[in-house]
């Protein structure tokens, strides 16, 4: 078998082990497991709402994929995307409700903001890692849970001590009364085109350009981009910072389309986390983040309709998105099978 | 409030929200010095919190004072059984250790959420009846001053954070177990070549850990917040490997630090009270643990060195 062809079965297998394992659990907890995934099916597919929410939800994790896959192909492991788009949230809501400007600036103005307010958060554990050799794992724990109390503390300040901050102007919502109109009033936002213009971006940036070059090039051996001349530590600063603009993005989806505020949060959204399963699952390639997010975010989104339909608690998703990231992580022990799978029909032949 | 007064009340509460974070830091410095990488301590105590707040509803009238500790118990299996997914992920199967522990994270979080739905048909437990008890300690607690700061009204499980820290420190630098966990963690083909059984060693350690986790969990769901919901537990697991890694990956580092979180969050949550604290912005106590972390990593603060294999899976035979 070709290593390409191993490389789209290991995701593949572990989806389909992570939905058995879930029927298990299911059965286990005495539900039916089929009656289970038809509810969780007509959640994402059962009329023209429920696509345009299922869509809205897949939106926000393109970017938290491609923020952790973006500077994964640098070698760095951006734990910290929820803290990224926790200040991207935070700084597109801002920008939504602080000014008046017409729709052509406001939503550009917004978005930058929030790429910004990511890009900054991603700054401090890139520089730590290039400068200081810090690695950047626990650093962007860290800095995780201390955007999740900042922003919580400036919500307090922008809003007046109120809960949540004030709604954005109509002029930099990302909502539209066509989009509403085709999904039935979903809050689908046109978002989704942004993410996909990301993906165009982040491809362009790796495939097309020098510094994509030079960046990957960090990600397969410090050593020797170091040799060839290149700035190792100019890169892995430029790569937490462009992985940072993509997850205050994501921040923005919310900002500016799904809620049009920010409240204050009681814990981590989740959206950062799920971007590692995404990246993981779409093997830190632009287009294959595109396709995990589609999935991950189709299963939540289907999810919430299983407790009324089903009487399956929502939980089960969450459950086989865990599995999944174990089997695609584990992919050693599929691959050797594969492989034994592979030799043997060779032998046959 | 005179100064002493402050103390009195502080320390003591400072101590109670240390007991958690000492207990699970002290599971994440037997991980990583057996060189596993466990972030998934947050999904352990979750675990551990859901599965002690569950037993204490359902067996407190059996059991009556005593349930509390038996669902230590009950959570420390829990905890070890959460934890052997990522043993088998990360040492069997040769995982990436960082994001298996974040799958572990979510899955503990969905387990612990799941089972609660489906007991209690809501999201949120009811609150438990049997809750640790404070109690004073003869003899030591008529000291003057230090008696009524340190043994006066104290938890049980304060104690056993303490004392779990101390043994540890015993079996991590004084014990043949310690020094081939440390040889495991540090360079585990000369381990291996010595004749210590590496993958041995790291499933002892991260079950270790998930125990730990489980029974800092426990304590956390049972002498603090009362009742399990989703965000019950939020951080307390991070802040435990906050505290691992100011402690710079030593046990009784790892208890000062915990001690030290524990000071802030409960100046955090009591510091309305208390003269001066109450003009220092809420926030400020509340990102302190995480500030000084990166700070301690960057070397602001000492440098922190983690064990050299930590984090990397060993493959047998390869250099």
């Amino acid at each position: 078998m070709s290593k390409r062809v191993v490389n789209i079965l290991v995701p593949l297998i572990s989806i389909l082990l992570g939905l058995i394992i879930g029927a298990i659990v299911m059965a286990v907890s005495g539900f039916n497991p089929i009656n289970g995934y038809v509810a969780l099916w007509n959640g994402i597919f059962m009329d023209t709402y429920t696509m345009g929410e299922t869509i809205r939800q897949i939106t926000p994790y393109v970017f938290s994929g491609l923020a952790v896959a973006f500077a994964f192909r640098t070698g760095l492991f951006n734990i910290g995307v929820e803290g990224q788009l926790i200040m991207g949230w935070l700084a597109a809501a801002w920008v939504g409700q602080a000014f008046e400007l017409p729709a052509v600036v406001h939503v550009p103005l917004a978005l930058i903001a929030a790429a910004a307010a990511g890009a900054l958060w991603a700054f401090i554990p890139g520089l730590l890692k290039a400068k200081l050799q810090v690695h950047e794992v626990i650093v962007t724990i860290m800095m995780n849970y201390t955007a999740l109390h900042v922003a919580n503390a400036l919500i307090g300040v922008i809003s007046g001590g109120q809960e949540r901050t004030d709604s954005i102007h109509e002029s930099a919502s990302l909502r539209s009364p066509f989009l509403e109109s085709i999904t039935d009033y979903s809050r689908m936002h046109w978002g989704f085109v942004i993410a996909l213009i990301a993906v165009m971006i982040m491809w362009f940036i790796l495939q097309k350009t020098t510094l994509g070059y030079e960046l990957k090039a960090v990600g397969f051996n410090k050593n020797a981009s170091e040799y060839a001349g290149m700035n190792v530590n100019k890169n892995i600063i430029l790569a937490m910072l462009i992985s940072g603009a993509f997850a205050g993005l994501g921040g923005a989806m919310e900002a500016l389309g799904t809620f049009e505020n920010m409240s204050k949060l009681h814990a981590a959204t989740g959206i950062g986390f799920d971007g590692i399963a995404v990246a993981l699952l779409g093997a830190n390639q632009p287009f294959g983040v595109l396709l995990g997010a589609i999935l991950f975010g189709a299963l939540k989104y289907g999810g919430l309709n299983m407790p009324s339909e089903a009487g399956v608690p929502t939980e089960i998703v969450s459950i086989v998105i865990a599995l999944i990231i174990f089997f695609v992580a584990s992919g050693y022990i599929i691959r050797v099978a594969l492989e034994r799978f592979g030799k043997k029909r060779k032998e046959e032949k | 409030m005179s100064f002493l007064d402050v103390l009195y009340f502080i320390i003591p509460s400072a101590i109670f929200y240390a007991a958690p974070l000492i207990l699970t830091a002290i599971g994440g410095v037997f991980t990583e010095r057996s060189g596993v990488v466990n972030i998934g301590l947050e999904g352990i105590m979750i675990v551990g919190a859901a599965s002690s707040i569950i037993f204490n509803l359902s067996f407190a009238d059996q059991l009556g004072n005593a349930t509390p500790w038996v669902g230590l118990i009950v959570a420390m299996g829990f905890g070890i059984l959460l934890s052997l997914i990522l043993a088998v992920a990360a040492v069997s199967l040769r995982a990436d250790q960082t994001v298996s522990g974040v799958a572990l994270n979510m899955l503990g979080l969905a387990v612990a959420v799941f089972t609660v739905k489906m007991i209690f048909d809501k999201g949120q437990t009811d609150s438990i009846t049997e809750r640790f008890s404070r109690f004073d300690i003869p003899v030591l607690g008529d000291i003057p001053i230090l008696g009524k700061m340190f043994f006066v009204d104290v938890y049980a499980t304060s104690i056993l954070a303490i004392v779990v820290a101390i043994v540890a420190w015993f079996v991590i630098y004084k014990t043949p177990f310690g020094l081939r966990l440390r040889a495991v963690g540090e360079h585990p083909m000369a381990a291996d070549t010595m004749g210590v059984n590496v993958t041995k060693m790291r499933y002892v350690a991260v079950m270790i850990s998930g125990a730990l986790g489980g029974i800092g969990g426990a304590i956390y769901a049972q002498a603090i917040s009362g009742n399990f919901g989703a965000s019950t537990i939020s951080g307390q697991g991070f802040m435990a490997i906050a505290a691992m890694i100011f402690g710079k990956w030593h046990p009784l580092g790892a208890l000062g630090a915990a001690l030290f979180f524990g000071f802030a969050q409960a100046l955090s949550v009591a510091g309305g009270s208390i003269p001066y604290v109450q003009d220092v912005p809420k926030i400020f106590l509340l990102i302190l643990p995480y500030v000084l972390t990166i700070l301690a990593l960057a070397g602001f603060i000492g440098k922190a060195h983690a064990p050299k294999a930590s984090g990397v899976p060993y493959v047998k035979g390869k250099r």
